[in-house]
């Protein structure tokens, strides 16, 4: 589809353009589009369908493997592609430490919610295609020799959007980081409160911060990290208030949507507005950290948030 | 006859604040218009008594219609739909938070600013009166015309209100005011400048700030609960709501926008969501209504006033006999018990084969672009 943002390669559809030849890795830029080798127009028909992803942002045709390996950011111009939560998981914590909490836990249909597609239906169907239970992955996992509370958010999932299991799973986790005197990461991506529980969404955000208090009473490290895109009720709740904010690189994020705004202002909206570099300069966020820095970024934000403690401790 | 504004002349708005006059209906709202048309009746009656019905006295074809008014109100007010409170809780003469500040509470001294940046003026605050208990009182406050709700961002506040909002509050905690908050909000504003000062980190840092507050704090919604805007000063022990306000995690238009790609939805909406005081006392969302007047809070304000303050004072009362410690406590365990859930998920998803997550996954799709179901104008 031309509105999607990053589409798959079908074979036959890009005659002219037979992306044959990986990208060349590094630089060379201009003509990264060209085939560099002849012999490779004649041996199009043989590439099996999917290989290849198209970045978005640079147009380059990226090789899924690669795209694979270098944790879905493009190797051409650094563009951070949406990642699973599973993925995110594993590309931070040490092998085999992740042991997650209430895994099985799943939303239920408090409103009896009649909208045009009932609630229920919508759930089941992302189930399905997500094989998530819900939009938010707990547990706790080592990082570097930190042991952590983790929670990571997937946007797969209805969007992301905060309901009571969203709100219940981190809360969850937060208390029992206070209980345990653990550090919390939560790595968020959400579109906001989920619509179909109502009220019981917007409560989420009270419930996850009033959680997030007693945890920052008793002196333990919380980062929040924001990935494309963080936005609406997640945005003015627990992922505002961490001890360090953190964001990918080119995530949007804000609390109402652009175009929200915009029909309210009857204003041009700035250029990079409610992007991560627009939030830095506004003073929002502490570091924009690339996804292949972040682990070792949050191992040395975790050794200076601990050391006071352990200093204490001795 | 418009109320003059003294807000836009005066920086002392509060002290000058005219109470809203209990003048009969002028904006009949559409469900209203039976009881319109037997007020008419009774008008056009009372002023050429030489029409009456033959075989009836003056007096007692005036008594029938009277009757029958009130006969249709109560008929009219006990069947309202979620829609139809909506629209009474956007009502332009329904009583404001200034409104309540002149009639339920006394010796309303006003605080500005948020010693950050600016004075937002769709937040009101300082120090009053309730009974002779002294507290601090915070509220969203929209504008009775088009001057004033320019003044007032129509209720919406930017992040200095919130900034506010929280300064007042730690003086209270300071010294040992109770807070009460009134909320009366469509949401906070989405604009480019709350967005540039952080608007979403300004109602973050309130919902954490106020569960630790050791001063009982307790808020009321007296017209539109608007989303996260009305819960940026909405953590309480106690929360109450009028009769015919409404609390909701988005507005029924944004609701119908995104579910329904149609504003008109609305009606729809605003039933689905459950968003009546009437529903969330039900779900266990707030923990009192407070009656209003038949017809409405606009339709005798000083009743209302009334009702709220001893509303008011009874919880306060009740909170106010606590320790400290378990008032945090509870209000703690309030918020924290808010969420339906199951834990163990229906045995139908296990056997598909598609019910166990993959360690490792194909490319996801494109979520670049905002799916079509996402509240994103929360």
């Amino acid at each position: 589809m031309a509105t999607s943002s990053f589409t798959k390669k079908t074979l036959g559809l890009e005659t002219a353009e037979p992306a044959v030849t990986p990208p060349p890795a590094k630089g060379n830029t201009t003509f990264a589009k060209k085939p560099m080798l002849a012999t490779a127009k004649s041996r199009k028909r043989e590439i099996p369908e999917g290989l290849w992803t198209k970045c978005p942002k640079c147009s380059t045709m990226v090789f899924d493997k690669e795209l694979d390996e270098n944790l879905k950011v493009c190797t051409h111009c650094q563009h951070h592609f949406p990642i699973s939560s599973r993925e995110r998981v594993q590309s931070l914590i040490e092998t085999g430490t992740f042991e997650e909490t209430d895994a099985e836990m799943t939303s239920v249909d408090a409103l009896n919610f009649t909208g045009v597609a009932s609630y229920q239906s919508k759930l089941r169907a992302y189930q399905r295609e997500t094989g998530l239970k819900d939009a938010v992955l707990t547990g706790s996992c080592k990082i570097g020799d930190h042991k952590v509370c983790l929670g990571v958010m997937d946007f797969k999932f209805l969007g992301g959007s905060m309901g009571s299991v969203v709100g219940e799973k981190l809360t969850r986790l937060i208390e029992r980081a206070t209980k345990k005197a653990l550090p919390v990461i939560i790595i968020s991506t959400s579109g906001g409160a989920r619509m179909y529980e109502g009220m019981f969404s917007l409560m989420q955000m009270a419930k996850t911060c009033a959680a997030l208090a007693y945890h920052a009473k008793a002196r333990l490290p919380y980062i929040s990290v924001l990935t494309h895109p963080t936005t609406a009720g997640v945005m003015a709740s627990y992922a505002s208030v961490g001890d360090l904010i953190l964001a990918e690189p080119g995530a949007m994020i804000g609390f109402a949507g652009p175009r929200v705004i915009k029909d309210t202002t009857q204003a041009e909206l700035p250029p990079g507005f409610q992007t991560a570099e627009f939030l830095l300069d506004h003073g929002l966020i502490d570091a924009i950290v690339t996804r292949k820095e972040m682990k070792p970024r949050l191992i040395d934000y975790l050794n200076y948030l601990t050391a006071g403690q352990k200093t204490a401790d001795a | 006859m418009p109320r003059s504004c003294p807000a836009l002349h005066s920086r002392y708005c509060a002290k000058t604040w005219l109470p809203l006059p209990s003048a009969p209906m002028k904006h009949h709202l559409d469900f209203e218009k039976p009881i319109a048309e037997l007020q008419e009746k009774l008008e056009e009656l009372k002023q050429h008594p030489e029409k009456h019905s033959l075989g009836i006295s003056f007096e007692e074809e005036v008594a029938q219609i009277e009757k029958k008014i009130e006969e249709t109100k109560r008929q009219v007010f006990m069947n309202l739909s979620a829609w139809d409170r909506i629209k009474i809780a956007r009502h332009p003469k329904r009583p404001f938070a200034l409104d309540y500040l002149q009639a339920a509470f006394t010796d309303f001294s006003e605080l500005h600013g948020d010693r950050l940046y600016a004075e937002d003026r769709a937040v009101v605050g300082g120090f009053a009166s309730l009974g002779k208990q002294r507290v601090m009182v915070i509220g969203t406050q929209k504008g009775r015309d088009t001057k004033e709700n320019i003044l007032r961002n129509f209720g919406s506040a930017h992040p200095e209100g919130y900034r506010k909002a929280l300064r007042l509050m730690k003086m209270a905690e300071k010294f040992r005011l109770p807070i009460i908050t009134l909320i009366d909000t469509a949401g906070a504003y989405p604009g480019i400048g709350a967005e540039e000062r952080h608007i979403a980190e300004a109602i973050a840092v309130n919902l954490r700030e106020m569960m630790l507050f050791e001063t009982p704090i307790i808020a009321a919604v007296i017209g539109e609960g608007g989303s996260g805007g009305a819960l940026g000063i909405g953590v309480a022990d106690r929360v109450l709501i009028l009769e015919n306000a409404y609390y909701s995690v988005i507005s029924p238009e944004g609701c119908a926008a995104i579910l329904w790609k149609d504003r008109a939805a609305a009606a729809k909406a605003a039933e689905a969501l459950k968003i009546t005081a009437k529903h969330l006392l039900e779900l266990g969302l707030v923990d009192e209504i407070i009656p209003e007047p038949l017809g409405g809070a606009h339709t005798n304000p000083e009743l209302m006033a009334q009702t709220l303050q001893t509303d008011l004072l009874k919880h306060l009362g009740e909170i106010s006999e606590l320790s400290a410690s378990d008032r945090l406590e509870r209000r703690y365990a309030k918020f924290r018990a808010f969420g339906q859930f199951q834990e163990k998920s229906p045995a139908s998803a296990a056997p598909s084969g598609n019910g166990a997550p993959e360690a490792h996954e194909p490319l996801a799709p494109s979520d670049n672009a905002l799916p079509a179901d996402l509240p994103a104008d929360l």
